[in-house]
């Protein structure tokens, strides 16, 4: 699914920041989710909504997978899943 | 066997057709607090049950109202939306639609939202208040939102949404009288009108959330200030170095919890069962009928009885774990790792849990939502080395391995024999999980998302209610389908008689069946008397050792040397290694048939898992017996 306006082409010299780029700590605006359309609604009610902001939290051992706070709760995701988490 | 028309509740819930009954459903997400304001409602008035068709688990009770006034309360699977995507969401849409079979259309709602999350839990009041019933809406964790400096209107939403709400908190149960007032007039009322904010397009999910936060806006919803505490024990439990080592320190305890905190418990019950066993025995006549009921029913349904305080423990464990909220880091810890073997975080507690009784671990799957990863746990839970495979272990071990030391006084030769039964079962599960999630269970690639919930104090009741919900279940087993194979057996053991009298073991039916059985089980290296042991055993593993001990003539105790010897005389060492591996690795046990088909609502996966798992073992029996027979 696509959501927002910025899609860039994957074959675009500067590929798209994802989730995975968030440092513990850091906080980005999401800006869309690269995903079939039940994975995005599920995670957009989860509070991964296009436009607010995401801040990495703790981690696994190892890093993965990693928290994130959203809109007021935390969430864990695989790497393999957070890389189609697009920031802006 | 079927929780939902077992003839043994030990509080009955008159038909929910009857008509004159009113349903009541309890709606909200995940950790808003559901299941503990349900408590509160029904206390012991509750039990779980399935949908038929369902995997999916909700819970029913009763709230008394006074002058013997009842209401049923449901309880329905926590969900974000009633988009019908997952299972949770599927059922939840049906029943409150009336279209769930076996529950007429709830009279009411009550829609429970986490206060401190308000304009994100709001989202989830728009599909129910455009389902038209009349509904309470409930906002919960009142002394947290408080205690974290939050506001809330209750007063204004209900003012915005047209329909009553209500701020309560439903660990110190203030405010609850108020959710009994509106289940008092639930029959009477009447449907709500829309909310002052036009309802937004449902499919619609950012569309939604908006309405939420316009809708807390207007209510001058302040939020708290975030969790201090939760971020603070978070900095020790996801601690790169010391958050493992808890999570370790967690896993030994369990794991010794349930095998060696148990046994004293465990010990003081068979000594219950021998004892009562002696009395009635001593107090009954000579007769057959005594002997049905102290060899047949007595033992064989104590034999599984004796399980109930390790499963009562290790069940007390998880829901500490889970209540407290540390379960959701347990499995965060463990992701990775389960990841390797095609399954997740999620799956590891159930797997632990196995290595004391494959029952109560396909139980605790139940905290697995993606619905592959959890059949996929079910299926592989039974290689885990369960307690009750341990008496068969020890005989067959202490009959056929020479006591040597390997590696200093306490790791010897039988030590490493009992290691690598353990190991061969650990890998005969990961091989079986590859397997499945390369195959039929391959992942719907569902991301695997886990919500961490900040950490809360386990209650005492909804402990307490948990334990006696998982004893109910076991004891009504053990009541039921363990009763009558222990009662079948006994039979086919003691006919047909001869001058009035029992036979002797090889000349009875069990016998007959035994000798018919031979020559399948001949490649193996077993006999007739060894295979009514495998026959018996399919009621629980460790009655082999029982049927062993009745058929050689002799008390049938592990540590009995006059049973060793016996099997130093009728089994090979080739034979002996085979039996070892084909208990490693069959399905023996009849519990775990039920509970696998109760928690796959259906025959089809235990039927598979039966199957597979008796190849798997008669296969690698028969390569045991031969390349230990080149040896020895």
């Amino acid at each position: 699914m696509q959501i927002g306006f910025n899609k860039k082409s994957p074959a675009a010299s500067s590929e798209p920041r994802n989730l995975t780029a968030l440092k513990k700590g850091e906080t980005g605006i999401l800006d869309r989710i690269d995903m079939s359309d039940i994975d995005a609604q599920r995670l957009m009610e989860l509070g991964f909504l296009p436009g607010h902001t995401v801040t990495r939290g703790h981690a696994a051992p190892g890093g993965d997978p990693r928290v994130f706070r959203v809109d007021g709760s935390e969430v864990a995701l695989r790497h393999e899943t957070a890389v189609h988490l697009i920031l802006r | 066997m079927d929780d939902c028309h077992g003839p043994a509740v030990a509080t009955p819930l008159p038909p929910v057709a009857s008509g004159k009954q009113h349903v009541v459903a309890i709606v909200g997400p995940p950790n808003s607090g559901k299941s503990t304001l349900f408590n509160r409602l029904t206390g012991l008035r509750q039990k779980v049950a399935n949908f038929p068709g369902v995997t999916v688990e909700h819970r029913m009770g009763r709230a008394k109202l006074g002058h013997l006034r009842e209401i049923f309360v449901v309880d329905l699977p926590g969900v974000y939306s009633l988009q019908p995507r997952t299972e949770d969401e599927r059922v939840t849409h049906d029943v409150l639609a009336g279209t769930m079979k076996g529950l007429p259309k709830p009279d009411a709602v009550m829609l429970i939202l986490d206060s401190t999350n308000l304009s994100r839990h709001l989202s989830l009041a728009a599909p129910i208040l455009s389902l038209g019933l009349p509904t309470l809406v409930i906002l919960n964790m009142a002394d947290d939102l408080h205690g974290r400096g939050g506001e809330v209107d209750a007063a204004e939403l209900s003012k915005q949404l047209n329909t009553p709400v209500i701020l309560i908190s439903a660990s110190k149960g203030t405010g609850v009288e108020k959710v009994f007032e509106f289940l008092n007039s639930a029959p009477h009322h009447l449907p709500p009108k829309p909310p002052l904010l036009q309802l937004p397009v449902l499919q619609d999910v950012p569309k939604v959330r908006d309405w939420a936060a316009n809708m807390s806006r207007r209510t001058n919803f302040r939020a708290p200030a975030p969790p201090l505490w939760t971020r603070r024990l978070d900095g020790i439990f996801l601690h790169p170095v010391i958050g493992p080592l808890v999570f370790l320190m967690v896993v030994v305890g369990v794991f010794q919890t349930i095998f060696a905190g148990a046994r004293p418990m465990m010990d003081a019950v068979a000594a219950a069962i021998q004892t009562s066993g002696k009395w009635i025995e001593g107090a009954m006549p000579d007769t057959p009928l005594r002997s049905l009921i102290v060899d047949g029913v007595w033992s064989g349904v104590g034999s599984v009885i004796v399980f109930l305080p390790q499963i009562l423990l290790l069940f007390l464990f998880i829901g500490v774990l889970e209540d407290s909220g540390y379960l959701a880091r347990a499995a965060l810890i463990a992701d990775r790792t389960m990841a390797r073997i095609g399954l997740q975080g999620k799956s590891f507690i159930p797997l632990l849990s196995a290595y004391a009784c494959a029952v109560p671990a396909i139980m605790a799957t139940r905290t697995i939502e993606n619905k592959r990863d959890r059949i996929a746990t079910i299926l592989i839970a039974p290689f885990m080395t369960c307690s009750a495979r341990l008496p068969v272990y020890t005989l067959v071990i202490a009959a056929f391995v020479p006591e040597k030391p390997l590696l200093g006084p306490f790791f010897g030769t039988r030590a490493a024999a009992l290691l690598g039964l353990y190991v061969l079962g650990f890998l005969a599960a990961i091989v079986t999980a590859r397997l499945l999630k390369s195959t039929v269970l391959k992942s719907t690639r569902a991301p695997f998302i886990l919500e961490m919930p900040p950490y809360r104090w386990p209650t005492v009741t909804s402990l307490l209610l948990r334990l006696i919900d998982r004893a109910r279940v076991f004891l009504r087993r053990a009541g039921t389908v363990i009763l009558a194979v222990a009662i079948v057996l006994w039979v086919l053991a003691n006919l047909p008689l001869h001058d009035g009298k029992a036979p002797a073991i090889g000349d009875s039916i069990a016998g007959m069946i035994g000798h018919a059985v031979e020559p399948a089980i001949r490649p193996l290296g077993f006999n007739w008397k060894i295979g009514i042991g495998l026959i018996t055993s399919l009621a629980a593993r460790e009655v082999i050792v029982g049927t062993l001990g009745t058929i050689y003539g002799i008390e049938g105790t592990t540590q009995s040397m006059g049973l060793q010897a016996a099997l130093r005389h009728d089994l090979t060492p080739g034979g002996a290694a085979a039996l070892l591996v084909f208990f490693a690795f069959a399905m023996q046990c009849m519990s775990t048939v039920a509970v696998v088909r109760r928690e796959t609502a259906g025959w089809r996966w235990p039927v598979i898992q039966f199957a597979y798992m008796t190849v798997f073992a008669y296969v690698f029996a028969f390569l045991a017996n031969r390349i230990v027979s080149l040896w020895f």
